[in-house]
């Protein structure tokens, strides 16, 4: 028992500093088409409160790059963009920092912007964290991705199918409960004196196969009695 | 009436075989090194390996209504049987019935989708395979063993 304490406390004591940390997160992958705009967010957790001192970067490396550029970093509330680097004048700081959003604006894209940008925050003194990347493609027409239509129709059809049902039985509860009248309980009003909406289901049935099914059922009679004979 | 029922059955299992094996094999569009299907397009040229579809619109139709077709088939056989122990005496299958012949309906549209559309993406040294073909046959199978259900009364 002891044991098990001190295991836990252990694995306590190692996972809070963890908790402590900050955690950064950006999206994982981006499409976008060519000369329009793209918003690339990042936002951040800590325990502590969102200091005065909370600094955003972000980072790009193009693809076949080894190294990357700093583009854009906020410090001291102020947003210091890309003067001279790939994305001068087409950079914009559009995040909140004290709503703790570090978002990014990039217009006028170019299929160079191909690449990986990395996006760390600070929040001192909460600084200890891993940077979050979101790779970005640029198409000149945006692929339609793999199961993504197939899944909608499979929904689609599905969910009428399940909504069906479900207007079903609501219909068949709300005429059982008689907050409808529709013209099936004409049949049901005979059983009326019986309680239950299973007994006077019987009733109603029967009084539909009395008016349509007596011819029907005379025809069927013979029917069995051919199907006798055959055998 | 047994022999009725059991052949009833076998005929709806064939249908959704067929469904299964039209779907999952790999010989849709068959060329002499290469073979394609819904999901992925094997060659045998430099060692056999597969790659994943063309991923366009329609092709994506085509998987969406073979699995429905194979959902509605399964849901009927289902159905059919909750139907044997629950119906009334001379009641029809009609929910059976009309499940199945929606599963027909969804893989005619799919392999007319796949007939129609699929020279869009089928390189012309292939050719419509088996399992295309097998597609085709189930669409009767189903709506056969579908319009049975519609048919068919229930006698204990």
């Amino acid at each position: 028992m002891l044991l098990f304490l001190t295991l836990v406390s252990a694995a306590l004591v190692a996972i809070a500093p963890q908790s402590q940390a900050i955690v950064i997160y950006t999206g994982w992958e981006r499409h976008a088409l060519v000369g329009s705009e793209i918003r690339l967010s990042c936002s951040f957790f800590s325990w502590r409160w969102t200091s005065e001192d909370v600094t955003f970067s972000w980072n790009y490396r193009p693809d076949g790059s080894r190294d990357g550029i700093s583009i854009f970093h906020f410090t001291g509330g102020l947003p210091y963009l890309d003067n001279k680097g790939p994305f001068r004048d087409r950079l914009e700081f559009v995040g909140n920092p004290q709503r703790r959003d570090g978002s990014i604006l990039i217009k006028n894209l170019d299929f160079n912007d191909n690449g990986t940008f990395t996006c760390d925050a600070k929040n001192p003194p909460d600084i200890v964290g891993r940077p979050s990347s979101v790779r970005l493609l640029v198409f000149d027409k945006l692929p339609v991705q793999a199961g993504v239509i197939t899944g909608a129709i499979i929904g689609a059809v599905l969910g009428l199918l399940v909504l069906i049902v479900v207007i079903y039985y609501l219909m068949r509860f709300l005429v059982a409960r008689r907050v409808f009248s529709l013209s099936v309980s004409k049949h049901g009003k005979k059983g009326k004196g019986k309680e239950g909406s299973q007994q006077r289901q019987g009733p109603a049935l029967y009084a539909a196969m009395d008016q349509s099914k007596l011819k029907a059922s005379a025809s069927e009679k013979k029917k069995q009695e051919s199907r006798k004979d055959k055998k | 009436m047994l022999l009725l029922l059991l052949g009833i059955v076998i005929l709806h299992i064939a249908a959704l075989v067929l469904l299964f094996i039209s779907t999952i094999v790999s010989a849709w569009s068959v060329g002499v090194t290469s073979s394609a299907d819904l999901w992925s397009n094997c060659t045998t040229a430099n060692g056999y390996h597969c790659d994943p579809a063309f991923t366009g619109e329609w092709i994506q139709a085509v998987q969406a209504l073979m699995i429905l077709s194979i959902i509605f088939s399964f849901l009927s056989l289902f159905l059919f049987f909750c139907q044997l122990f629950t119906l009334l005496k001379g009641g029809r299958f009609f929910l059976t019935g009309i499940f199945q012949i929606l599963a027909s309906l969804f893989v005619m549209t799919a392999a007319i989708i796949y007939t129609v559309m699929s020279p869009d993406w089928v390189p012309d040294s292939e050719s419509f395979g088996f399992a295309y073909i097998l597609a085709w046959v189930a669409f009767p199978l189903a709506l056969i063993s579908g319009l049975i259900y519609v048919i068919l009364r229930k006698r204990e």
